[in-house]
């Protein structure tokens, strides 16, 4: 066990873990869009960065991807980490704004406004599916193909593949298949529906018995009461 | 041929071949770099061969003819240098081989319609001792590219070549060289400036009985081409430097990645591992000592990312050329997982020379924490294009006036961008600024690995910017989505400022987008990637903004915001503009103003190109 320093606390980790593992160990809620347990990491997302070193000289490195030593410092909430990571999602969801997995990021994320015309692709190139293909369904199928902005994810010479039997796991796996909640169709490309939901209750009329305690519709009840009443006064 | 056993054998065999050269035989050098090649040195060589053969049947003619890499001054290729004057001819024909040969040589007389005319004196210069671009260097590394036949080590043996890696093997342990090499300051000069010293001695504490070196011969940058000159010049300064770095880290097999597109440079590299191994520069037991290593050359496909070591190691490993997280470094973990040091090819050129001189010396040239000499590409809109070695700390201004000859027919220096795609535009007000390392780094912009385009008043700076990004939006790797969705948005927004619907509100989206993409990606491309923006909105904002609110250019470049007109005073109705516009746009009576046809202009700029009298108006 070694000791790392995270977010100005001294803690204990495994060595050689990653800076996500640790975080993810002392439930630090990182995001990620290309991270998944069973697979290596990829770090093309992005989103885990977080910031290593001293405040005076640090570096922004993607956490998924980074071993952690003796005497690391890490911190993964700063301003500037946060701004960072809002534009990266506000470029994925001019990307790919049909995906759920997206929305909800940019939701939990309070990314409110996207200024980037919508691109309306299907794939984020994460590469997910290509590490699933490769590592856990043992085929290689299929590949990264062209590079900047002709990459794209395909089988060898766009051909049907003779290793590919049809297992689904890429799709499986893809954060873009899976599409947005069937609720009402926002205007724009953003979705956000999650941020301004109110909690309905159940218990308004006195007719069942509500097993939830607290429910948020009684929280945000409490606290609306709580503004009234400094407002009042 | 022996193998060379020890530092005497070398000796004798460099007193044999100096013994046979004849210092006052005439030998005109050619220099036949691609450069040369492609302005037609080969012909040039073809006519001299000829009339040496037809010359020789008359009387007899001691001329020795030697074929040498580029000698920097592109702008006058083909050139050639008559020994022992140093007398310069410029762009030549084949025709003159004989006249040449006939006038110069026998009845030694200088050909005057063939020297150099200095643009800014206008006077004509005969010797390359006193022409100014070669005047005001520092050829520490380049000049002997003159005095060496890249196909012949006999060449570089006789300029005291493979002594420094005598006196290393026979003299100096690993840890000595690595000393000398942090003593040196000599920095990498691909572009990071990382210590090579401090590079060697990580790599060599680094654990592993199997370790490698690697010469990064992938230059990529448009252009830069100080490397391919190198390595089709001077490769055994190369091969010797890789030697002696393997000898300080401990590594047994060097490999020097070039890419396929440098086909004479791939070329002239072989030929030199070759000759050196049969004289047993490389292979087993070097100079009699314990010390085995070879080199081998690998190609690459000519991707501008696999200049990024860890990209580049994944290149030779066969796989992808993406770049790797780093830690773990190339030195603990790199090729096939074993320690690795990559070093650029001028980096490696420098290396005998800091044997030969001593690391104090050599450190007396330059400034702080930038030591030696460093090799641009000077292009551009200048006069004197070439490849120029200056001491590092140089103001700029030297180099653009002094060396580069200032600005083609006397336009305003604008600004000039250095450190290749990804390095930053340096305006007029800091032309005073020293070159080196941390002087570029502290006005936004980078050393890289030494291109310099220089830029006059006629250029849009969102232009420049845009054809960076486009660039560089195309070489990206695509793996990080900062750098792959960040550039192509910020090319998107500079598209529509160059093509005039840009807002505002997407400048501040640039300046926003901007500094996220240098934070944010993962390898040295996406984090300086978006320093020509960057660099550009620093200095020249005006000019971004005048693109937005009144829809101009300044420059006048931008084809959506310009347009062409005919001024009715200076226009004499030659009629020339209209021959010259491809689209039939120009109407008007002879001897009487024209007039153009916006509907019909294309902005192609061919009536401005062809007017005599500057009548052509671009607002």
């Amino acid at each position: 066990m070694i000791t790392i320093n995270l977010n100005k606390v001294d803690v204990k980790v495994e060595e050689g873990s990653t800076i996500l593992e640790t975080c993810k160990f002392y439930s630090i809620p990182i995001p990620t869009l290309c991270y998944h347990e069973g697979l290596s990491p990829g770090g093309a997302c992005r989103l885990c960065i977080v910031e290593v070193g001293t405040p005076e000289n640090f570096k922004v490195a993607s956490s998924c991807t980074y071993p952690v030593r003796e005497g690391l410092v890490v911190r993964t909430h700063t301003k500037r980490i946060i701004e960072i990571r809002k534009m990266l999602i506000e470029l994925l969801v001019a990307l790919c704004p049909s995906s759920k997995t997206i929305q909800d990021l940019a939701s939990e994320y309070a990314v409110t406004h996207v200024r980037f015309k919508p691109k309306n692709k299907d794939c984020v190139l994460c590469g997910l599916c290509v590490r699933m293909c490769a590592e856990q369904m043992d085929a290689k199928a299929i590949g990264f193909v062209g590079r900047g902005i002709n990459r794209e994810i395909t089988t060898a010479f766009d051909v049907k593949s003779d290793v590919c039997r049809t297992c689904g796991a890429c799709m499986y796996i893809c954060p873009t298949c899976q599409m947005r909640c069937q609720g009402p169709e926002p205007s724009g490309v953003l979705c956000n529906s999650c941020l301004n939901i109110s909690y309905p209750c159940v218990d308004v009329h006195n007719q069942v018995m509500c097993y939830m305690d607290p429910c948020g519709a009684c929280l945000l009840k409490e606290s609306e009461e709580k503004k009234k009443v400094v407002s009042s006064k | 041929m022996n193998k060379i056993k020890n530092i005497d054998e070398l000796g004798k065999i460099k007193t044999e071949i100096i013994k046979n050269l004849s210092p006052e035989t005439p030998c005109i050098i050619i220099s036949c770099g691609t450069c040369g090649q492609a302005r037609g040195a080969l012909k040039i060589v073809e006519a001299f061969r000829d009339a040496i053969k037809k010359l020789e049947t008359i009387q007899e003619l001691p001329i020795q003819l030697r074929i040498t890499g580029c000698h920097g001054f592109c702008e006058v290729e083909p050139n050639i240098i008559i020994e022992p004057e140093g007398i310069f001819y410029v762009k030549l024909k084949p025709e003159d081989a004989e006249i040449i040969i006939k006038e110069t040589i026998i009845n030694k007389k200088i050909i005057d319609r063939l020297l150099y005319v200095d643009p800014v004196t206008g006077k004509k210069i005969a010797y390359k001792k006193d022409i100014p671009f070669y005047k005001y260097q520092n050829q520490l590394i380049s000049g002997n590219n003159s005095l060496i036949d890249p196909t012949k080590i006999d060449d570089y043996i006789a300029i005291d070549g493979y002594k420094g890696l005598a006196k290393v093997l026979t003299d100096m342990s690993p840890e000595d060289v690595i000393s000398e090499g942090k003593k040196s300051g000599l920095r990498g000069r691909g572009g990071a400036g990382f210590p090579t010293g401090l590079k060697w001695e990580i790599c060599r504490a680094s654990k592993g009985e199997t370790k490698y070196v690697i010469c990064n011969a992938d230059e990529g940058d448009p252009g830069a081409y100080m490397d391919r000159s190198l390595l089709e010049g001077n490769p055994h300064s190369i091969i010797e430097g890789i030697i002696i770095g393997a000898y300080a880290i401990g590594a047994k097999e060097g490999i020097v990645y070039a890419r396929n597109e440098y086909p004479l440079a791939v070329k002239n590299v072989g030929i030199a591992i070759e000759k050196a191994r049969e004289y047993g520069f490389l292979g087993k037991n070097i100079f009699g000592t314990d010390f085995s290593f070879d080199i081998k050359i690998v190609k690459g496909a000519g991707a501008f990312v696999c200049g990024e070591e860890t990209a580049l190691i994944a290149s030779i490993e066969g796989k992808r050329g993406e770049p790797q997280q780093r830690p773990p470094f190339p030195a603990q973990k790199g090729l096939w997982g074993k320690p690795t040091n990559i070093n650029n090819v001028e980096t490696w050129a420098n290396v005998p020379v800091i044997i030969n001189k001593g690391a104090d010396l050599y450190s007396k040239i330059g400034i702080g924490r930038s030591k030696g000499t460093k090799i641009f590409s000077l292009v551009g809109k200048i006069n004197n294009t070439g490849l120029v070695e200056v001491p590092m700390g140089i103001p700029l201004r030297e180099i653009v006036y002094d060396i580069g000859g200032g600005i083609p027919k006397g336009k305003k220096f604008k600004a000039v961008q250095t450190g290749g795609p990804s390095g930053g535009c340096i305006p007029a007000e800091l032309l005073d600024l020293p070159v080196d390392y941390d002087k570029l780094t502290e006005v936004g912009s980078i050393m890289g690995s030494g291109g310099m385009i220089v830029m006059d008043e006629n250029t849009c700076m969102v232009d420049i910017a845009k054809y960076f990004l486009n660039f560089l939006r195309d070489e990206s790797c695509g793996k990080c989505l900062s750098c792959r969705e960040g550039l192509d948005r910020m090319y998107e927004i500079l598209n529509d400022i160059t093509e005039g619907h840009g807002t505002m509100e997407q400048l501040n989206l640039l300046e926003e987008l901007a500094p996220v993409v240098k934070e944010a990606s993962m390898c040295g491309l996406g984090q300086t990637a978006s320093n020509p923006v960057l660099s550009t909105l620093r200095y020249f904002r005006d000019e971004y903004e005048a693109h937005i609110k009144s829809k101009k250019c300044p420059a006048g470049v931008c084809k959506a915001l310009i347009e062409y007109s005919i001024d009715p005073e200076k226009c004499t109705g030659c009629t020339a503009c209209v021959k010259a516009c491809p689209q039939e746009a120009i109407i008007g009576e002879k001897k009487k103003p024209h007039k153009i046809n916006q509907n019909e202009c294309i902005k192609c700029g061919a009536c401005k190109d062809i007017c005599k009298f500057d009548a052509i108006k671009v607002e």
